[in-house]
Formats: structure tokens, sequence, C-alpha cells
């Protein structure tokens, strides 16, 4: 074990003394994150988020109570400085819009929409369901983001309105209180009246949801761990390929004519690769902390993300090198896979907006599992919230690790 | 004097093509035993499996009483191996150089360190050590190869042509190096493509050509084989047709051979003066200008020479 230890620190000094290595572990991702913050107006300090006059279209076929609470709700002064509203009829217009990327996201409000959660009087249950369509920019990725969160924590009070309407009806039947006929009429005035009482009062949960929005909606949230996780890839190829490089310059030969076996060697290589990139990471974090005050999140939780998600890039990085025959073709494969797997891990995009196959596509990657973790912790999530990310990276590296040692093996690389 | 090397009818395949063809040899412990040969004969693929990096194809070797092939790890304890490639990190200065593949070798804590200063005053380097690597001379960086390959003290070192490519002067202090750890008792098999190097250091020597071993004995031993001849050489310009002049030389009396090798023809006759006057004469009839004349007394040169036809550079 000790030789494992030792060859793995020396790897991680030697990637520490890389100055080309250097630049793309840890200058490249926080000049982009900076960078991308500051086209967002991170730094414009007009706002708490940094982020103001959303333009957002709203299409309310609807035109009952629910429909034209969201309405009222995305129009009211709490949010005045947050979105910039405007409303219109036909919902291909507010998806043209969008398209023409002269807005963030179009709300649709499909007619029966109240109908569908509240029965309407005299009704005994409530209307076939439709669905209200949030259609997001994904240029945009991040607005749209707030505009889906606000229409969510909307949702979610007109469903805590629908359910205490129902338990309100059914304790007034067990008590005898109101005749079975009469259980529908009774239901839509409870619902109404919460419903109305949402309406009409911003002190309760719809000025608190938009507060909670500006406090914890800050994009850098999102892009530093999309930029990290990215230059991850390359850390993890890197250290890779560092493996075929010292089999080159005679490095690996001479480790091999010590008392070292090739299992000794391999794992030191791969400790080599995961403390540097836990490093990375590490450093990243506290940076954009320190200079940023960029908050992470649960730090039991962010440590416990970053340990995963170095593992399942380690993996590919692994892989990578099991693949390659060259210390030239790991730099080349392993620079693809680093911005395929950005994009398609939602480093640059949020995939939330992407086709199903697209969101399916990217669970391969370590940077989705990742992001989706950092979300979790940057929107109050703990360490218990992170069992699936955690699980699916952790998976992912061991599941690599295995076919790359396997494939090691066969091929000799670990040996002169 | 105990044998600490022996080595029974070793191959070495790559496939198809065998780069070792069964060659013997042992090496007795307090010697210098050099394996001379031109590039391409044998003598690296020799090493690595002599210090258990490949596996043989065929035949053993016993190092201290431990075959290579069945207990490569204790092989490994007892020797030292200087690569003909540097092998050490760049990124790192001489002494975590030292430090990393001392402890590679079971080196630790105080033994380590006294051990590191010790090589680093042997290398010559103790006042550079806390340098990266990457800023030092060739030369010095031969000199980092060759004190990682004595850090723990091995019985059994093996110097891969630790000369390639380097300056006179660092080349003068590695041979002056060796000749040291011999005289402090180790044991060294040193391969090496220079005639002069095999003939300064060796105490036996070894001719290996063609993955075969077609020499082995003292110098004195190898020589008497070449008997009392001279060798002269006649070195010719770059343009000028050495292979005529050859053929031309060969077929004057008491020319036991002639060969090319490079811009010169190497003769091999009983007295090399009776020869001289007739090779110009030929040089100059068949439009060769000499540029220069040396005699030589018989050495590992002319055996090689005689043993295979060739010149060792070829």
């Amino acid at each position: 074990m000790k030789k494992v230890l030792l060859i793995g620190w020396k790897d991680v000094t030697l990637a520490f003394r890389d100055r080309a290595a250097l630049i793309l572990m840890l200058a490249a991702p926080f000049l982009l994150t900076l960078g991308l913050a500051f086209v967002t107006g991170r730094f414009s300090g007009t706002a708490d988020s940094g982020i103001s006059d959303i333009a957002v279209v709203v299409v309310n076929q609807d035109g009952d109570q629910i429909g034209n609470a969201l309405v009222d709700l995305l129009q009211s002064p709490d949010l005045d400085t947050l979105l910039a509203p405007s409303v219109v009829d036909d919902p291909a217009l507010a998806r043209r819009q969008v398209d023409d990327d002269k807005a963030a996201a179009a709300v649709i409000i499909p007619a029966g929409f109240t109908a569908s959660i509240i029965p309407a009087p005299g009704a005994a249950t409530a209307g076939p369901l439709v669905q209200l369509e949030i259609y997001g920019n994904p240029t945009r990725p991040t607005t749209a983001g707030i505009v889906r969160t606000i229409v969510d924590q909307f949702l979610s009070q007109v469903e805590v309105s629908r359910v205490g309407a129902q338990v309100v009806v059914t304790q007034l039947l067990g008590q005898g209180l109101i005749q079975p006929s009469d259980a529908a009429q009774v239901g839509a005035e409870v619902a109404a009246r919460q419903t109305q009482v949402t309406q009409g009062s911003p002190s309760i949960a719809l000025k608190s949801t938009t507060g909670d929005v500006a406090a914890s909606f800050d994009p850098l949230a999102y892009m530093a761990p999309g930029m990290a996780l990215m230059f991850l890839m390359f850390t993890a190829s890197n250290g890779g390929r560092t493996l075929l490089s010292e089999r080159a310059q005679g490095t690996l030969p001479r480790l091999l004519v010590s008392p070292t076996s090739s299992a000794q060697v391999l794992g030191g290589k791969v400790l080599g690769i995961y403390l540097t990139g836990v490093a990375q990471m590490l450093i990243l974090i506290g940076a954009s902390t320190l200079l940023f005050g960029l908050k992470w999140g649960d730090p039991l939780g962010v440590v416990a993300l970053v340990l995963a998600a170095v593992a399942g890039a380690v993996g590919w990085g692994m892989l990578i090198t099991a693949l390659a025959k060259t210390p030239g073709q790991i730099n080349a494969i392993g620079s693809a896979i680093m911005l395929i797997f950005g994009i398609l891990g939602g480093s640059f995009l949020n995939i939330d907006y992407m086709p199903d196959w697209f969101v399916a596509l990217s669970k391969i990657t370590p940077n989705a599992w990742g992001l989706d973790g950092f979300n979790t912790l940057a929107m109050d999530g703990r360490l218990a919230d992170l069992g699936e990310p955690i699980a699916a990276l952790l998976a992912m590296g061991a599941l690599l690790f295995a076919v790359a040692a396997l494939l090691i093996s066969r091929r000799g690389i670990a040996q002169a | 004097m105990a044998t600490i090397l022996e080595v029974h009818n070793l191959v070495k395949k790559y496939g198809d093509f065998a780069a070792v063809k069964g060659i013997s040899f042992d090496i007795q412990e307090g010697e210098i035993f050099s394996l001379l040969g031109p590039n391409g004969a044998g003598k690296t693929t020799t090493i690595s499996v002599l210090s258990t990096l490949y596996a043989p194809t065929g035949g053993d070797a016993v190092v201290g009483g431990h075959s290579v092939s069945k207990e490569p790890m204790a092989v490994r304890q007892l020797i030292g191996v200087v690569p003909q490639d540097l092998a050490i990190y760049d990124e790192l200065t001489a002494r975590e150089n030292l430090s990393f593949w001392g402890q590679m070798y079971g080196l630790s804590g105080k033994a380590l360190k006294v051990r590191m200063d010790e090589v680093l005053d042997q290398i010559g380097l103790r006042d550079k050590a806390n340098q990266r690597i990457r800023t030092y001379s060739g030369g010095m960086k031969r000199r980092v190869n060759i004190g990682v390959g004595l850090l723990h003290r091995p019985r059994l070192l093996f110097m891969d042509e630790p000369t390639v490519g380097i300056d006179p002067q660092s080349r003068r202090a590695i041979l002056d190096s060796v000749k040291d750890l011999n005289k402090q008792g180790m044991t060294v098999l040193y391969t090496t493509h220079y005639m002069e190097e095999a003939q300064e250091l060796s105490d036996r020597v070894g001719i290996i050509d063609h993955g075969k071993l077609i020499a082995l004995g003292t110098q004195a031993e190898l020589t008497h084989q070449v008997g009392e001849n001279d060798t002269l050489v006649l070195h010719a310009g770059e343009g000028d047709d050495v292979a005529a002049l050859a053929v031309a030389v060969r077929a004057l009396p008491n020319v036991l051979r002639a060969e090319v090798t490079d811009h010169a023809v190497t003769i091999i006759a009983p007295e090399a003066e009776e020869i001289l006057a007739p090779a110009v004469t030929k040089a100059n009839e068949i439009g060769v200008k000499i540029h220069s004349v040396a005699i030589q007394e018989p050495n590992l040169e002319a055996v090689f020479l005689h043993l295979t036809g060739r010149a060792l550079r070829d």
C-alpha cells in the first residue's frame, strides 16, 4: 500500500508542476466561469441575483381563478424587478417570441386549467387533466430556469389548496356536518377561497417564493460546477495519459524492475489521478467561494459529491487510457470527450429543455450527475438528498474502472 | 569469488524474431563484465531479461541464487539498473527523484536520507540537489540516472550503454565512477558498442552480435584470437569510393581482411607498415584521396572485425 501511495503522491506533485496542465485544470474553468458570470450580469449589482427583467410571455387561455392568479403573480410588484412579463392571446405567437430569442420562456395556461383542478359548481369531480406548458429558451437556461421555478412554486401552492379542500370535505362528511350531495360544492368553495387567499396575500407563499428564488438562483451556482466538472474530465484523461507517457519515457520500465508489482503501479497511477481530480475540484470550489462569495451548499454534501464525481470521471479517464495506443491519442480522445460530455452533461446548456433522448444519454456522463447533485445543494439540498447522483457516480466509476483494468491487463499497458 | 550471475542458454523472441539466441555466460562477484556489440546486437534485450523486465522465451538466468523467470521479485532486490535512456522525472528535483526511487526499493527514514546524501556526493550533485532535473545539463541528468541505480546498494549493477549521446567530459566522469564503484566491491554488467569503454573497464568481455555471444574472455584472450596481426585504417573523404578501395586492397599480398567502416577501410595484416605503401598506391589509382592513416595494435575492434567481417559501428 505504501508504494501505491508513493506513486500516487508523486503523480499529484507532477500534475501540479505541469504548467500546461494547470492552465486547463484550474485557470480555464475559473476564467470561463468568470466570463459567463459577466455575460449573465452576475457582477452588475442591480439585483440580489444579478439577473433582472427576464422577458416572459404569458398566454392565459384558462381565464378562470387559477389561470388568472398565475398571471397576477407573474405581473405582481414583488416580481417587478425580476420579471418583464407580456400577455398575448396566441400560444404560437408566444412560442415564436421564445424561438426568436425575444423571451426567456413562454407560460401557456391552457383552457380548462382551473376546472382540471377544482370541480366546477355542480360538478362532482374535476375536469380532465390539462397541462400548463412552459416553453423555455435553451439559449437562456438560467433565466428560463427561474421562470420555471416560480411557476413550480405556484403550482405547489395550488396543489396544497386542492388537497386541503379534500381533507376539509372528508372531515365534514365524517362528522355529519354536510351531506354527500353537497360535498362537491363545498369542496369547490373551500378550494376557491384558498386560491383567493393565495392570490390575494403576497405575504404567504408567493412572496416568499420570489424571495427564495432571488436568494438562491445565483447563476454562478450553475456555471461554476458545470465548468469544474467539464475540466475534471481533462484531469482524468490527462492522468491516464501519464501511464503511457511513463512507458515511453522509461520510468515505467524502471518501476517494473524495482521490487514493485504492476498492480501496485496501476493502483498508484489511479490514486494519483483521483487525488489530483479531488484537489482540482476543491481548489475551484474554494476559490469561487472566497472570490465570488458563491454558496455551494451543505459542505458535507459538497465533499461527498466531489469524491463521487471524481470517481466517475477517473473511470472514464482509465477507459480512454485502456483504449488508446499512444499519449497523443489520449490527448485527442480526452479533449473530444471533455467537450462532448460538457455539452451532453449540461455544462453549457440546461438539459432540462432538451429532448428526452438527450436527457437519457446525458446520464452516461459524470457531468450530468454531478451537476444534478450540485444544483440540489445550491437549492438548499443536503447530503441526504444526494443519494441518487452519488450512487450513480460511484457505480459509473467502479464499472468503468473494472472494464478499463481488464483491458489494461489484456493489453499489458501497465507492463513494459 | 562467488558467481553472482549465471546465464543458461537464454532466448528471447518477439513473435518470430529472436533478439537473443541462446546465450550463456556467468559473472563473478566483484567483476566488471562488458557485453560489447553493435546497435541491434541484443545487448539491451539481454539486460531487460536479466533485470526481469521481460520473461525469457527460453533458458534461464540465476542472480544470487534466484531465477529471473521464477523469482523475479527476489532478483529485483539484488540488482540495480541504469537504463540506456534517462528514466527519471524531469519536474522533480534530484533529491526528490532519489527519495522516490529509494522508497520504491524499500529505503526510508534516516537510512534513506543518509544514502541520498552519499549518492549525491558520489555523482557530484549535492549542491544542485534541490534543482529540478529539467534545469540540468545532459551529463548531469545522466549522473542522476546512474545515482538512482546505486541507492539501494545493489549486489549486481546493470548499466545499459550509459554514455550514449553525452559530452566527452561527462563520459569520462561516468567511466571513472564505474571504476570507483567496482573498487568499492560492486559487480557491474556493462553494455556498450564503444570498444574503448569495454577495453578500459572490463575484467572480461562478451562480444555479442545478432543475438549470439560470439566470443567471451579477458581482453588478452580475445585479442589473441586475432593473433599478432596489426590493424591499418585508411581514412578517406565523404564522396570517395572506399568500397572499391577495399576490394583493391584485398588483392594485395599478406592482407588478411579489408572492410569498409564509415569513410575508411580497415585492413588486418601481419605487418601494417608493409601494406601501407601499396594500399596508398591503390587508392591513388582508383581516385580515392587518403586523409589520414592509423596503425593499431590488436584490440577488440579488430577482434570483432575478425569474427564478423564488420566494424562495431556498422
